[in-house]
């Protein structure tokens, strides 16, 4: 607790810590100071200078959010000088902008348009600086197009990819009116290390970064009369959507969204956490195989710890990095892939649709599963097992162009055979969920009792905490797991790739002594995920997780091993964990890449 | 104008009495409060350009509690028309190893270093055998002091104390936010005194002579004397050492060629002064003289009425343009937008009066700008179009 | 001269391996090279434990360290005013002449780049340019067909590392 100080900002005095930034002191004072580089997520950079206030005595405007208070200084947000100052920046950026609003993806939604507009900047007549600019379009990533005509230098991506994901896809080049963003020597991003997680999209002010969409392909296949069109819908999803079609950050709108997807013309509108349930069936039983491997049988072949692979940010990064260490990955597929293999075997012969008609689509809060669908060894079904990803954000530019009234919704219910789900399932959508889900089912076929936790809530794995760990001590094992009597399993649960390079840099130095660990690539689990709606900062994240948990207890089922569709799929169609019909249609391999 | 006219003239820093070995030991065995009163009293302004008290910066990284702390001296002179510095180091460099010795006793730093600029590559023999002898001595005298050379790579922008912190550091010379001041948080996050090359070689004078001496030259709020690098359309191009506050008229008159229209009194990011305004100018820093102070880093060029302003401003926006770091939008964009604004006023493309347009956008440059550079186009740019605006449109 | 990998770590060895040791690493590939080549800089990162982009944007912000391939000497002239008012055009137009290359281009042969830079600090002496390392002043057309002929002769002479 510092120092506390009293400085005055338009004529009233606040009461700060010392060393506040002049723009939180402005934020405790009601007063509303516009920013473009600064981010609650990242450091403060202090160059876009849209946020330069003046500050009585100095000649010079001073940025606010960088500039700490000093005792008694008096500071003045609204002067002719200020808003002159502040016009002038926003004239600039516009002016080195390919400002085409109503022909970008961004329209409506881009930072700068927002003050281009309160500042009315109607009389722009700097010289246009992008026809001497030779910009270029990067859309060869499956999930990222880089528009460079559009970007404002803010940096905030650069700083994402550096501070909160440890990849380092982008830096600042060159120097002077050449300066810009760029990936290592200029080449494309699926050409880089970039692991498609879209962090920079989440922060990216402007139209620079966006996601590569399919609506246009997703609508066609739709209007296709000779097509099947299935939908499946990540966790993260239901507690995000809300927040693009007028609901308060942390809105669950699950029967909403169920309504308006069969709305969108869907054939079946199912549920990605009922394959979450069959990823911890699978993963629980592969993790204590694995347990048994390397506790009774000592077999040197064994990787512990085993590490999540549903996050397929993530995946690509271990790819990159650590590609000596791939065989710590569970060899399961994600959820959404396993979806989508069985959607066109299991599926499509409960039902007796062609499968080759069927098309498969994703809802997800995540740019990475656009790359993962495209993966080459993701068609064990015969076919391509996903067709078309789409994030929460293109799920509501949908709505909308359907003329759907979504607040209005009734609640609608998924289809049946692969839309029930336990709330172990929807918790995937959390960082530590799926810790949390596997436990819940692992624990309980290991010793036959509840995880020792009140209503199954496993308060250790959750929270925003960089890396997390927990142990829980099986005592008194099922006879069939005597060997693990005694044993403290321990977890730990990383999100963030920086993070997860910290637990990965602690199994390589042998640091390290988990037997299980939960690795998500964007900051909070999926629901902070780089489809999710933007803005994006720590207090909507922590409001989108209560809304997770919130689901996960409202749920009849929490435990995914007590879902009657999962009963069904194994005794219809897989027959059991890691069984034989598995091989190829569940469980996946990776590909060692090159760090550099 | 009549050759027989002479400035004041100074001889502290090339005359060398090859003593800095005793100067050295003299003074490292002076508490570091009395060196710090010394030139405070002498009232030596920082050289480079930007004029803070030196005695002041000592002091307070003196006062900073850190067991590491830094002393760079700042020789990425790059400011077009300035080259003093690179005098001082291939003529008196034990002048200036000296100094940055006393200071790290000063301050308590125990390593110096010298930032060179990636051009003057071909001093870092002379200089690396200079510093071999320096540290020997201070072995000798059992100082433990060591400097050494980090070399610059063609970025005039790592003349900004803080990107030249960053440069050190390995990253891009993008300067930072300032809070904090490198006195308290500088090279690596520590403390550091960094000053220009040319200042520190006079604080070898007042150590060695005492702050009277120095004091005792130029005028009140500009002391001591200051080396002028003089280039340009002059009979005398070269290195002089004069004492400040003269005014401009006298300066033209001793090394004007009879036809001057023009002197850009601190390189590009100075001032350009008219002949008009020549008597009403002294060159000094800002204090309560008639007329106007301006202070520099000694460049001076002159132009005389066979030149055309608008090239000379054309050139130094080219200049801007590409030396700058490129972080902040007002210096990134505003200094292209300059650029082409003058362009396209002489081309016909824009009126006369976008000229009024350009001086408000550099004025906003002048304080939105995140450093010195973007905060200094508007010096030669409103001085240049507001004296000359007929050289811009015709 | 050292393939690239044993230089870079020799470099390394030298400087250290920390990232404020980048710059003189990147001057030293940059002194025996002429330029940092992707591998050039891929190597480095893999010897500092950097990403590669930490790399590429550090260098391409430094004018003197050059990405793209050069030749043998890189003439650099300078372009700012008091060279400019001294006659740097006809320096220029002497060196394109007898070269046959303009500015940004390289001599098909190798041995020769023709750059422009800004202030070299010889603006007493103007016009200025640097080859390599070295400084050359008070310039007119004959001065430096002169030079230049000079160092082809040295070119032709021995194919050692001459700067």
């Amino acid at each position: 607790m510092g120092k506390k100080i009293k400085i005055t900002i338009n004529g009233e005095t606040v009461e700060i810590v010392k060393g506040t930034s002049i723009l939180e002191a402005a934020n405790q004072a009601g007063v509303i100071i516009p920013t473009l580089c600064y981010h609650k997520d990242l450091c403060v950079a202090g160059n876009c200078r849209v946020c330069v206030v003046e500050i009585a005595g100095q000649k010079r405007l001073a940025p606010a959010c960088a500039t700490p208070c000093d005792e008694g200084m008096d500071v003045l947000t609204n002067t002719l000088k200020v808003r002159n100052s502040r016009k002038h920046i926003i004239e600039l950026l516009l002016s080195e902008h390919n400002a085409d609003c109503t022909n970008c993806y961004k329209n409506g939604g881009c930072e700068l348009q927002k003050l281009a507009s309160e500042y009315k900047i109607m009389n722009q007549d700097f010289i246009h600086l992008v026809p001497f600019r030779n910009y270029t379009i990067d859309m060869f990533s499956p999930s990222i197009i880089k528009d460079d005509s559009k970007c404002i230098r803010c940096q905030r991506c650069v700083r994402t990819c550096a501070e909160l994901q440890g990849v380092n896809a982008l830096t600042m080049s060159y120097k002077g009116e050449h300066a810009k963003i760029t990936t290592f020597f200029e080449k494309a991003m699926n050409d880089v290390v970039c692991t498609n997680c879209g962090q920079c999209i989440n922060h990216c002010p402007t139209g620079a970064l966006v996601e590569k969409n399919y609506i246009e392909e997703v609508w066609s296949a739709i209007s296709d009369k000779t097509k099947y069109v299935v939908v499946q819908t990540a966790p993260a999803v239901r507690v995000g959507l809300g927040e693009e079609l007028g609901f308060e950050p942390g809105a669950r709108v699950t029967g909403k969204m169920v309504a308006a997807l069969k709305r969108l013309g869907f054939d079946a509108v199912m549920d990605t956490d009922f394959t979450a349930d069959l990823t911890i069936m699978e993963e629980g039983t592969e993790l204590l195989t694995r347990l048994k491997g390397a506790l009774v049988d000592k077999n040197p072949d064994i990787k512990l710890p085993m590490a999540t692979s549903c996050s397929p940010g993530w995946i690509k990064f271990i790819e990159h990095m650590y590609p000596s260490l791939l065989d710590h990955l569970s060899s399961c597929k994600s959820p959404q892939q396993m979806f989508g293999a069985l959607v066109k075997t299991y599926y499509a012969k409960a039902r007796n649709i062609d499968p080759e008609k069927i098309v498969s689509v994703s809802i997800m809060p995540c740019t990475a599963k656009k790359f993962e669908a495209a993966r080459p060894e993701m068609h064990d079904s015969g076919y391509r097992d996903v067709d078309y990803v789409l994030t929460t954000r293109e799920l509501a530019i949908m709505i909308k162009q359907a003329g759907i009234d979504f607040m209005k919704l009734k609640d609608a219910h998924y289809d049946r055979l692969m839309g029930e789900s336990t709330g172990a399932g929807v918790i995937f959508g959390a960082t530590g969920g799926v810790m949390e889900a596997a436990l819940r089912t692992a624990y309980e076929l290991v010793t036959g009792r509840d995880v020792p936790f009140e209503n199954l809530k496993i308060l250790p794995v959750r929270g925003m905490e960089g890396v997390k760990e927990a142990s829980i001590k099986i005592e008194n094992p099922l006879e069939k797991w005597s060997f693990l009597d005694g044993v403290e399993l321990n977890c730990a649960i990383a999100h963030g790739l920086v993070n997860a390079k910290k637990v990965m840099d602690s199994i390589v130095a042998g640091t390290s002594h988990y037997h299980f660990i939960e690795f998500m690539a964007c900051p909070g689990g999926c629901l902070g995920g780089g489809g999710q709606p933007i803005p994006t900062n720590p207090e909507i994240r922590a409001r989108r997780t209560e809304a997770i948990y919130a689901e996960d207890e409202g749920m009849p089922m929490r435990k995914s091993h007590l879902n009657p569709e999962i009963t069904k799929i194994y005794k219809d169609f897989l027959i059991a964990p890691l069984g034989d019909r598995r091989i190829n249609k569940i469980n996946t391999k990776y590909t060692p890449r090159k760090r550099y | 104008m009549s050759t027989n006219y002479q400035l004041k003239r100074a001889d502290f820093i090339f005359k060398d009495e090859n003593d800095w070995e005793e100067v050295l030991k003299n003074n490292i065995n002076r508490p570091p409060n009395e060196l710090i009163n010394e030139l405070i009293s002498s009232e030596l302004k920082g050289r480079g350009g930007a004029g803070f008290p030196t005695g002041l910066k000592w002091k307070i990284s003196a006062e900073e509690v850190n067991d590491v702390k830094y002393v760079i001296c700042n020789a990425d002179e790059g400011e077009p028309g300035t080259f003093k510095d690179r005098e001082i180091l291939s003529k008196v460099p034990f002048k200036v190893l000296t100094a940055i010795a006393i200071c790290g006793h000063v301050i308590g730093a125990k390593i110096g270093f010298i930032y060179l600029r990636g051009e003057y590559f071909f001093l870092q023999p002379e200089l690396n055998k200079a510093i071999n002898e320096f540290e020997y001595y201070c072995r000798e005298i059992k100082f433990d002091f060591s400097i050494k050379i980090f070399m610059g790579s063609g970025a005039y922008i790592c003349g900004e104390e803080t990107a030249l912190f960053e440069s050190m550091e390995g990253k891009r010379g993008e300067p930072r936010n300032k809070p904090p001041f490198p006195s308290a948080f500088g090279y690596m996050g520590k403390p550091t005194v960094i000053n220009n090359v040319e200042t520190l070689a006079h604080t070898y004078t007042i150590f060695k002579y005492g702050s009277k001496r120095f004091y005792d030259l130029g005028v009140q709020y500009s002391r001591g004397s200051k080396l002028f690098s003089v280039s340009g359309d002059t009979p005398k191009p070269g290195i002089y050492e004069l004492e400040l506050g003269m005014s401009l008229a006298d300066f033209v008159d001793e090394f004007g060629d009879d036809d001057t229209k023009a002197v850009q009194v601190g390189g590009a990011s100075g001032f350009l002064v008219p002949r008009k305004r020549f008597s009403e100018t002294n060159i000094g820093f800002q204090g309560k003289l008639v007329g106007i102070s301006l202070p520099t880093g000694g460049s001076m060029m002159l132009f005389n009425s066979s030149r055309s302003m608008f090239n000379v401003l054309d050139n130094y926006l080219n200049f801007f343009a590409e030396e700058s770091c490129g972080q902040c939008t007002p210096c990134r964009v505003g200094c292209q937008q300059l650029l082409r604004g003058i362009k396209a006023v002489k081309r016909g493309e824009k009126n006369a009066q976008y000229l009024d347009k350009m001086l408000k956008l550099a004025e906003t440059m002048q304080f939105t700008a995140k450093c010195g550079l973007g905060q200094s186009v508007a010096n030669s740019f409103s001085s240049i179009v507001e004296n000359f605006r007929e050289e811009m449109i015709y | 001269m050292k393939p690239i990998t044993e230089l870079i770590k020799d470099l390394a060895d030298l400087h250290g391996r920390d990232r404020h040791s980048l710059l003189p690493i990147l001057q030293g590939v940059v002194e025996q090279e002429k330029y940092l080549s992707e591998y050039s800089m891929i190597e480095i990162a893999r010897e500092l434990d950097l990403p590669a982009t930490e790399v590429f944007g550090t260098a391409t912000f430094y004018s003197f360290l050059e990405y793209k391939k050069m030749g043998r000497y890189i003439i650099r002239i300078c372009k700012t005013i008091t060279c400019s008012m001294k006659g740097e055009k006809q320096i220029l137009l002497a060196i394109e002449d007898m070269l046959k290359i303009k500015v940004g281009e390289t001599t098909p042969d190798g041995s020769f780049s023709l750059l422009q830079t800004n202030c070299l600090g010889f603006c007493h002496k103007a016009p200025a340019m640097l080859i390599n390392n070295d400084v050359f002043t008070e310039l007119t057309p004959e001065k430096v067909r002169e030079i230049l002929s000079e160092y082809l002769n040295r070119k032709n002479e021995g194919g050692q590392n001459v700067n």
